[in-house]
């Protein structure tokens, strides 16, 4: 559980109101979404390796760390099988950050002069907690869990999984089961942005104004199977997942039968003095219910049906610019069922008013259409030396169609902007700590009360350790 | 409205110069590093790995990122890990490499470096690090030749020859056995090649640190030799030797047919890997025959060209 971002999400037709107000939870509950990260000394004390080796700045993995990763937390030598270890030693990591932040808002909801007001607010606050344990069971079969708290405590499981690697000696032949991370290789888990209105990826988590799917997430851990296979050298990785649609949440508490899946693909080449680059793609699709059983009106976990589709689609690219300079760039064409842009769908936590629960085979309102939009980043990084990184990210999301033609073209569209940088005063083998400072900026379309631009912004500095 | 925005971004700014201050007393350098650092400048230094070049320079930030944890800053094999690992990281320092095509006592050649990078080094804790491009790794080669003045005093050896290895046959395994026993061998691999002969408690290697011989009989399919994987690999160690360990070269003792039977006998020691010395044997019931000399055969004489000798 980390640094949160601003999501994208909103909540049924209540465009002016209920949307800016989840904002705004959101950012002054800025720690309370979770972004759990992947840096784990306890890996780089069982292999007696810097954290620098597998992060270019941890937690963001180095070619040498996503090779590591894809073997299933294995650098493929004599030192792999916990039968080598010392029985003393347990892979666990703790990751928390403390920090003082400045968080401002342009508009909220208030009682007073004219119904909205700007706030700011500066304070010192605390970050969620990861505890991040994973490692091999026995050669070629390791696991990860991932129990993470947000400020207040409150725990979940971000990530919990067995997977089993090399199957009949091939590297193409990898399989994990459980609740994990979707293999793109550009991570937000793995993101060096902390702060509450740039901490996350907004493309990871993009949901239209007034849609009801929450489903086609990809940053968010899901729970199904992954098949992941890559050349010797990792140069070339592909992968296959089948999920629950629920959005990694447990208990299937949306659809009977309702399944997403998501399929990576990339190629990394040398580009001589310039560095490794790699060029790939993804697709995410699924699909969700948008109906539900009810009883004395609330609607019945698990009972969902009338499956509607999603898909999100793009290419990703890490690209070098010798050993200091690295860009990382990602797009993605998104589109939902002109059922969930009405917002039907996720009935089940509010996101959706309850009334809209058609019966099967009900009709579409009027003028309804399949949301569609795009967007992209750029998130560069200048590794001074694997000590200091200066990091920004630009980010845009544009609607391209919304649900209904009446509502305006931009409503929802997104600009974000994070700069910063991340030094850590020592690197070793046992242990993570970086002093993090950094500034974002982000605006959303039409989503303040007012039914006008809402942006924030956010300042902070904290210390970032991992243990 | 204006103001505000500016107001906004001194805010911004200004936080970001503190923050910048707040980490300049930590850091009394330039570009904030930890640890010692080689003399400055750097040696120029480069390596040539076929039409790559590599330059000591843009090999330096590679090194502190991955090799100096084990490696020490300074090159001297104490890296901050050095205390918990078995064997001991190379100590680059003194020069002395165990894998090379080179004649024992000489500099490996760039290519025995670049190869020993991306290969790893099995039984050991250095990792496949086939993930760096081909520059990368020709860089870090410039790099650590920077530790050791013997870079600039001496050129490399010049790789020995490794003749066309000949058919397996159940003579050649059995003439590898033979000199298994009389080059003695044996003594610190075993008779069954399980690295556990009289003499293997008691060997070090050039830094006294104790280590262990070979245990041939772990090979499985995927398994590999400290210096490569094919059968020319193991040639390689015969007429090179290990520097820096008890294992000499033999360059100066046996023919290269002999090494060649050694190659194929060694291989029968790999009782769980699937090789043609293997299907040999087991052709020939599974058991290797006495090896009876032949009266024509003349004693053996170096014929590689190699320098050195076996100690």
């Amino acid at each position: 559980m980390h640094m949160g971002m601003q999501s994208s999400r909103t909540g049924n037709t209540c465009v002016g109101k209920c949307f800016p107000a989840a904002v705004l939870g959101i950012v002054f509950l800025l720690l309370a979404v979770s972004q759990p990260a992947g840096a784990l000394p306890a890996f780089a004390r069982k292999y007696g390796l810097r954290c620098s080796a597998c992060h270019e700045s941890w937690p963001m993995l180095t070619y040498f760390g996503q090779k590591f990763k894809d073997n299933g937390y294995q650098l493929m030598n004599d030192k792999d099988a916990p039968i080598w270890q010392n029985p003393g030693y347990w892979p666990i990591t703790l990751r928390m950050t403390p920090f003082w932040s400045r968080e401002s808002t342009n508009k909220i909801a208030v009682d007073t002069g004219t119904g909205v007001a700007g706030l700011a607010t500066t304070g010192f606050n605390l970050s969620g907690l990861d505890i991040l344990t994973g490692g091999t069971l026995e050669k070629n079969i390791s696991f990860l869990l991932v129990p993470s708290a947000d400020e207040t405590g409150a725990f979940h499981f971000e990530s919990v999984n067995v997977r089993f690697d090399n199957l009949f000696h091939s590297p193409w032949l990898n399989v994990r089961v459980g609740k994990f991370e979707l293999d793109s290789f550009i991570s937000e888990k793995r993101t060096l942005t902390l702060s509450a209105s740039g901490g996350g990826y907004q493309l990871f988590h993009f949901i239209p104004v007034s849609d009801g799917n929450i489903f086609g997430q990809l940053g968010d851990n899901q729970l199904g199977v992954e098949w992941m296979g890559h050349s010797f050298n990792d140069r070339t990785r592909l992968s296959a997942a089948v999920f629950s649609s629920t959005d990694g949440n447990v208990d299937v508490p949306y659809g009977q039968n309702s399944y997403s899946a998501f399929f990576a693909g990339s190629q990394a080449f040398s580009a001589g003095k310039l560095g490794v680059q790699r060029v790939g793609g993804y697709a995410m699709v699924g699909v969700a219910p948008t109906t539900y059983l009810t009883s004395v009106g609330v609607p019945i976990p698990g009972s969902g049906t009338a499956n509607k589709s999603y898909s999100r689609i793009g290419f990703e690219g890490l690209f070098y610019l010798g050993p200091h300079l690295d860009f990382q760039v990602f797009t993605q064409h998104g589109s939902d069922d002109a059922w969930f842009g009405a917002c039907y769908g996720d009935i089940i936590t509010g996101t959706c008013d309850p009334a809209n629960n058609p019966t099967v085979g009900g009709t579409l309102p009027a003028g309804a259409r399949n949301p569609t939009w795009n967007g992209a980043f750029v998130e560069t990084h200048f590794v001074w030396n694997p000590q200091f990184t200066i990091f920004q990210r630009s980010e845009w999301v544009r609607m391209s169609q919304q649900a209904f033609s009446v509502m305006p073209s931009n409503l929802g569209d997104i600009d974000n902007y994070v700069f910063g940088y991340r030094y850590n005063p020592f690197m070793t083998s046992r242990a993570g700590f970086a002093f993090h400072n950094e500034y974002s900026w982000i605006r959303q379309r039409g989503t303040a009360p007012d039914a006008t631009d809402l942006s924030s912004n956010s300042i902070m500095l904290g210390f970032d350790f991992a243990f | 409205m204006k103001n505000l925005k500016q107001w906004k971004f001194r805010i911004a700014f200004g936080c970001l110069a503190l923050g910048a201050l707040c980490i300049l007393p930590v850091s009394a350098q330039d570009a904030p590093d930890v640890g010692p650092h080689p003399a400055q400048p750097l040696k120029p230094m480069e390596s040539h790995i076929g039409t790559v070049t590599g330059h000591a320079k843009g090999g330096k930030m590679d090194y502190r990122r991955y090799c100096a944890g084990c490696h020490g800053d300074l090159g001297d094999g104490n890296g901050e890990n050095t205390p918990w690992l078995d064997p001991r990281p190379r100590d680059f320092t003194i020069a002395t490499f165990k894998c090379r095509s080179t004649p024992t006592g000489t500099l490996p050649t760039d290519q025995d470096l670049f190869n020993t990078i991306g290969r790893g080094v099995t039984n050991s804790n250095m990792p496949v690090w086939n993930s760096f491009s081909d520059q990368q790794r020709a860089d870090l080669v410039a790099y650590i030749k920077i530790f050791s003045p013997r870079w600039e005093k001496e050129k490399a050896g010049e790789p020995i020859k490794i003749p066309a290895e000949p058919p397996v046959t159940i003579e050649s395994i059995a003439h590898g056995k033979a000199l298994f026993t009389k080059l003695e061998c044996w003594k610190c691999h075993g008779p069954e090649g399980k690295g556990d002969g009289p003499s293997a408690a008691t060997l070090t290697d050039s830094k006294d640190q104790p280590i262990r011989p070979y245990d041939f009989s772990s090979g499985r399919d995927d398994s590999r030799f400290k210096c490569g994987s094919t059968n020319q690999d193991i040639y390689k160690i015969f007429m090179t030797g290990v520097d820096g360990t008890p294992m000499p070269s033999f360059a100066d003792t046996i023919q290269p047919n002999d090494a060649w039977d050694l190659v194929h006998f060694l291989r029968t020691l790999q009782v769980h890997r699937h090789s043609k010395e293997n299907d040999v044997l087991k052709a020939a019931g599974g058991k290797i025959p006495p090896y009876v000399e032949k009266p024509s055969e003349a004693p053996s004489q170096p014929s590689n060209g190699a320098a050195g000798g076996g100690k």
